[in-house]
């Protein structure tokens, strides 16, 4: 029998087994080897909660998702050709993410009658048998014994064996894509450069996978996934937290500023805290705080020495963050502040994503407390809008909330480098005035710029003494003041400072189909590639619909009203209980309806376009 | 207080205050304690532009808009974090942390503790009054158990907090306590703190005449505080009393109280203070229970506890010096590239 070779346009592998299986580390090496062979692609990672949940058991299943392909990508697919389970939890956990009469690649060393009973499927059952039942297409492999005769040579014990068994497995997933096994064997050699017995292992089970997938033929088919037309440029593959990380770093170069950031670990936020730790020769001080409000505060302190002030987390840390968030309003001091947003309220799903901190972004502090809010729409964007976070925070002398997400965070996709040379340039407004000149004049620590900033003076020269608080400033000195018509003059100018930033930020566009219409769908944040995909489909098929995504969600761009007055519906789709809606409907009101879904889950490409056309009915 | 100010001195110590009108309540402790930190910091040879002064919530924290230094009155609790930001990011800079008992034992006591495990330079002054005055009266971490107030008509319920014992615990490097009725010794101890390299804490009893005036009359008031208060002295014995009349001497792990004048007792029999003696200064934090009757132990004032240990800003620039050395100058197209790149063409 001989293999048919088959060409493909999208394909979506889901690999899952134990949180100890290595599940993740297969996954990135199947996405590094597949952005190398010039496919767009989009991946995420599926992880338990637990760190070690019983082994074998179904909150123990760890997963990761890729979809690829020969066309433009923009969401890690929702649902997959290809699962591949190392044992009966991670089927069981996993089967509805297979399309009908998808293959499964089944390790049968697990699916003995302990991994059945640990998985919780009756003794008698046969889970496989009736997912081949159900057309699914099986593919059995005894990949813990064939990773164990493949290595007895090796010396290496039983335990250490079993932990190659993911190469065999990506060894033959390789082959199946008809991928290179190069880029993992680089990899695994750098990676256990101190242990070559450990990383000679891995290659040879990988190879032996690759070979077991030929010889045997196992399967009929084989697929090969031409290169997708991707804008040329160099590029590596990036995660949202990463991107965040880098954002940072280059803010740092660019202002000519330190950065210090202030954190405590948060999932899933935690990774930015970890990469901006190992940039200390960036300029870059970071600091992990006692709490969640000693990090920010921290951050506001270093800012006022003359730092970019950051601090990273997740909804519910930054709910303890919003009482200094606004007394960095009242300082007026540069501050990012970084939400990797979280299922919620409360501990929620931490590990699950959703994207219900909007209002806690634009609302949640007491008294009238005006800031900024970003959010990106992709693990690339994220440094797009980060750096954008920096640049507004140290230009404006205001706290800039960013908002990413589980789902980008741990999520990546290719990104095309920038040049360094073009990363535009951040001035901040630091006031520095000769110590020893005549100039006698009184230093204001609240005057203003045209776009109502104030200078940033610090500490260290003689000229620009001064004390900044909580307490409501009079008007140019920052003096304490009860004087009621101050306080309304500052109030103001607190707010109008923030929507001046509405002059420097570009204007909204329409990302897909005309700029009028029956429908636009308006998205923000991490719902753009379900969004995007949704909408190319549903005007494939003849649907009059257009898209546009914010990215800048206070200040909003200048001519949003005008752009959406130029539908006849408005679609707002949103993993929350309904909120951008809220605000569209207050600042310009239009009639707006809501696609809401708050499964911890991005949005499903399917339902939405279900919804979009639901419209035109 | 005639003796600390000289006209030139005054002259100087007004270069230090800011064209703020101060607004403590008349008779307040800490317009002295203010006074004394004015007084003392032009002989201190640092510029006022070096200095920020970082408080929190309540009237100790108005501190910093009265002194013509940098400064941030912050929000309640946090001074000790903002002024960690600040000294971690500005090692240059002498910065001061102005907090009280319910800003600094209460709401911000975690600040509190983890600043001092740290030991960053930071010279944290505790203005402790035993209450809540900018709240208008109510009972404080530090309040007596029993203390009747506004929140606690029936007295209150809590068991007060032995700020030293807790800064001890909290690994404190620098542990003292002062008095804002005894101006002399409180600017020694300023002086000490400010000398101290890593977070040292001045605790200083500040009477609030509005809500809790005469909480510390027992160590102020001049017929009983030569009896219940002692003042250590380094390498001296633990003498306290009209004449010091009475001394301590350890009795295994037991401090007693002797009156040498009743007793045959030498000199090198008493408790000899040593500021680097650690399990010493545990003992000497526990003077403070019930300590105002006759023979029980009295309330120690001046250094307890001092130790150097390398401060935390300290061993940070070691660790940005060590990535510099490692890694080199910044290479930021190399740090966007990362290990795995590919080129579309």
């Amino acid at each position: 029998m001989s293999v048919i070779e088959k060409h493909k346009k999208v394909v979506t592998v889901r690999f899952s087994g134990d949180s100890g299986d290595g599940i993740q580390l297969t996954g990135s090496q199947f996405s590094n080897t597949t952005a190398l062979s010039g496919n767009d692609l989009s991946t995420f990672p599926d992880y338990p909660a637990e760190i070690r949940a019983p082994a074998g058991s179904v909150h123990g299943v760890s997963a990761f998702q890729i979809n690829f392909g020969s066309q433009r990508i923009h969401t890690p697919g929702d649902s997959c050709d290809v699962l591949v389970v190392m044992n009966a939890a991670a089927l069981k956990a996993n089967i509805t993410s297979l399309k009908p009469g998808g293959i499964i690649i089944a390790n049968m060393d697990g699916f003995g009658k302990k991994d059945l009973a640990l998985a919780r499927y009756d003794k008698t059952s046969d889970p496989l048998g009736d997912a081949k039942k159900s057309g699914f297409q099986l593919i059995k492999i005894d990949v813990t014994k064939l990773t164990r005769e493949s290595l007895k040579d090796t010396g290496l014990s039983t335990k250490e064996m079993d932990r190659s068994k993911n190469m065999f497995v990506l060894g033959v997933v390789y082959w199946l894509y008809n991928r290179p096994l190069d880029p993992t064997i680089e990899f695994l050699t750098s990676k256990f450069k101190s242990k070559p017995e450990i990383a000679e292992a891995n290659i040879k089970a990988m190879k032996d996978g690759y070979s077991f997938a030929i010889a045997t033929e196992v399967f009929s088919e084989r697929y090969t996934i031409e290169a997708a037309p991707i804008e040329p440029g160099s590029y590596r593959n990036i995660t949202g937290n990463d991107a965040v990380v880098l954002a940072i770093a280059s803010a740092a170069q660019t202002s000519d500023l330190p950065v210090f950031l202030g954190s405590y670990p948060i999932t899933p936020a935690s990774e930015i805290l970890h990469g901006l730790s190992k940039l200390k020769h960036y300029g870059i001080t970071t600091f992990q705080a006692e709490d969640e409000i000693a990090a920010i505060t921290s951050a506001i302190g270093a800012s006022y020495g003359g730092s970019i002030g950051v601090t990273s987390s997740s909804g519910p840390g930054v709910a303890l963050k919003s009482e200094a968030i606004a007394l960095a309003t009242m300082l007026e001091l540069p501050l990012v502040i970084i939400n990797v947003q979280r299922a919620g309220p409360s501990t929620g799903l931490p590990t699950k994503t959703e994207q219900s901190d909007l209002f806690q972004a634009l609302y949640g502090r007491a008294g009238d407390c005006p800031v900024a809010v970003l959010a990106a729409r992709s693990p690339a964007d994220c440094y797009a809008m980060t750096y954008e976070a920096c640049k507004i925070a140290v230009e404006h002398m205001i706290p800039v909330i960013m908002l990413s997400d589980g789902y980008i965070a741990n999520g990546a996709e290719p990104w095309k480098l920038p040049e360094v040379k073009d990363l535009y340039a951040i001035k901040p407004p630091l006031y520095r005035p000769a110590e020893n000149g005549s100039d006698a004049s009184p230093f204001f620590p609240y005057s203003r710029n045209e776009d109502f900033v104030r200078p940033w003076a610090i500490p260290g020269n003689k000229k620009t003494i001064h004390r900044i608080g909580g307490l409501e400033k009079e008007d140019q000195t920052g003096n304490i003041s009860y004087d009621p018509d101050n306080h309304q003059h500052m109030t103001r100018m607190r707010e109008e400072k923030r929507d001046a930033i509405a002059k420097k930020i570009p204007l909204q566009t329409i990302d897909e189909g005309p700029d009028q219409g029956p429908l636009l769908v308006v998205g923000w944040g991490s719902t753009y590639g379900s969004i995007k995909s949704a909408i190319m489909e549903a005007r494939e098929e003849g649907y009059a619909v257009s898209f546009t995504h914010l990215k800048y969600l206070s200040p909003l761009p200048l001519n949003l009203g005008d752009l959406l007055s130029r539908f006849d519906k408005i679609l707002v789709p949103e993993i929350n209980n309904g909120q951008l809606i809220h605000v569209l409907r207050d600042t310009y009101q239009v009639q707006v309806e809501g696609f809401n879904k708050v499964r911890g889950q991005p949005l499903k490409v399917h339902e939405l376009k279900a919804a979009i056309i639901e419209e035109f009915s | 207080m005639s003796t600390l100010t000289t006209p030139s001195k005054e002259k100087k110590r007004k270069s230090y205050a800011s064209n703020q009108e101060v607004r403590w309540c008349p008779g307040c402790g800490d317009y002295t304690i203010l006074k004394q930190v004015q007084t003392l910091l032009p002989t201190l040879g640092v510029e006022p532009e070096n200095i920020a002064f970082v408080a929190g919530i309540g009237c100790s924290s108005r501190f910093p808009y009265y002194m013509d230094t940098y400064g941030i009155h912050g929000i309640h609790g946090r001074a000790p974090a903002i002024a960690t930001g600040l000294k971690t990011s500005r090692p240059d800079l002498s910065v001061w942390v102005i907090t009280g008992d319910g800003d600094g034992l209460s709401i911000g006591g975690n600040h509190l503790i983890h600043s001092l495990r740290r030991n960053i330079d930071l010279n944290i002054l505790l203005f402790n009054n035993e209450i809540y005055g900018l709240t208008k009266g109510q009972y404080s971490p530090t309040s007596q158990k029993g203390h009747i107030s506004k929140s606690s008509p029936q007295g209150s319920l809590d068991n007060p907090f032995n700020p030293l014992s807790l800064a001890l615990g909290s690994r404190g490097t620098f542990l003292a306590r002062t008095m804002d009725r005894d101006p002399k010794h409180l600017q020694k101890m300023l002086e000490r703190s400010y000398q101290h390299k890593g977070t040292s804490l001045l605790e200083i009893y500040q009477n609030c005449i509005v809500f809790n005036d005469g909480a510390f009359e027992p160590y102020t008031n001049k017929a009983t505080r030569n009896k219940t208060s002692l003042y250590l002295q380094q390498d001296q014995p633990l003498l306290f009393g009209e004449n010091n009349r009475y001394g301590v001497r350890l009795d295994g792990l037991k401090p007693v109280v002797v009156d040498l004048q009743e007793e045959e007792v030498s000199a090198d029999e008493l408790w000899i203070h040593d500021e680097s003696d650690k399990t010493k200064a545990w003992l000497l934090t526990t003077f403070f229970e019930n300590n105002f009757k006759d023979n029980l132990l009295p309330r120690p004032f001046g250094v307890l506890y001092s130790e150097q240990i390398p401060t935390y800003e300290e061993q940070l620039q070691i660790q940005i010096e060590q990535a510099k050395e490692r890694h080199g100058k910044p290479d930021l197209e190399k740090l966007l590239k990362g290990n795995d790149t590919w080129v579309v063409r």
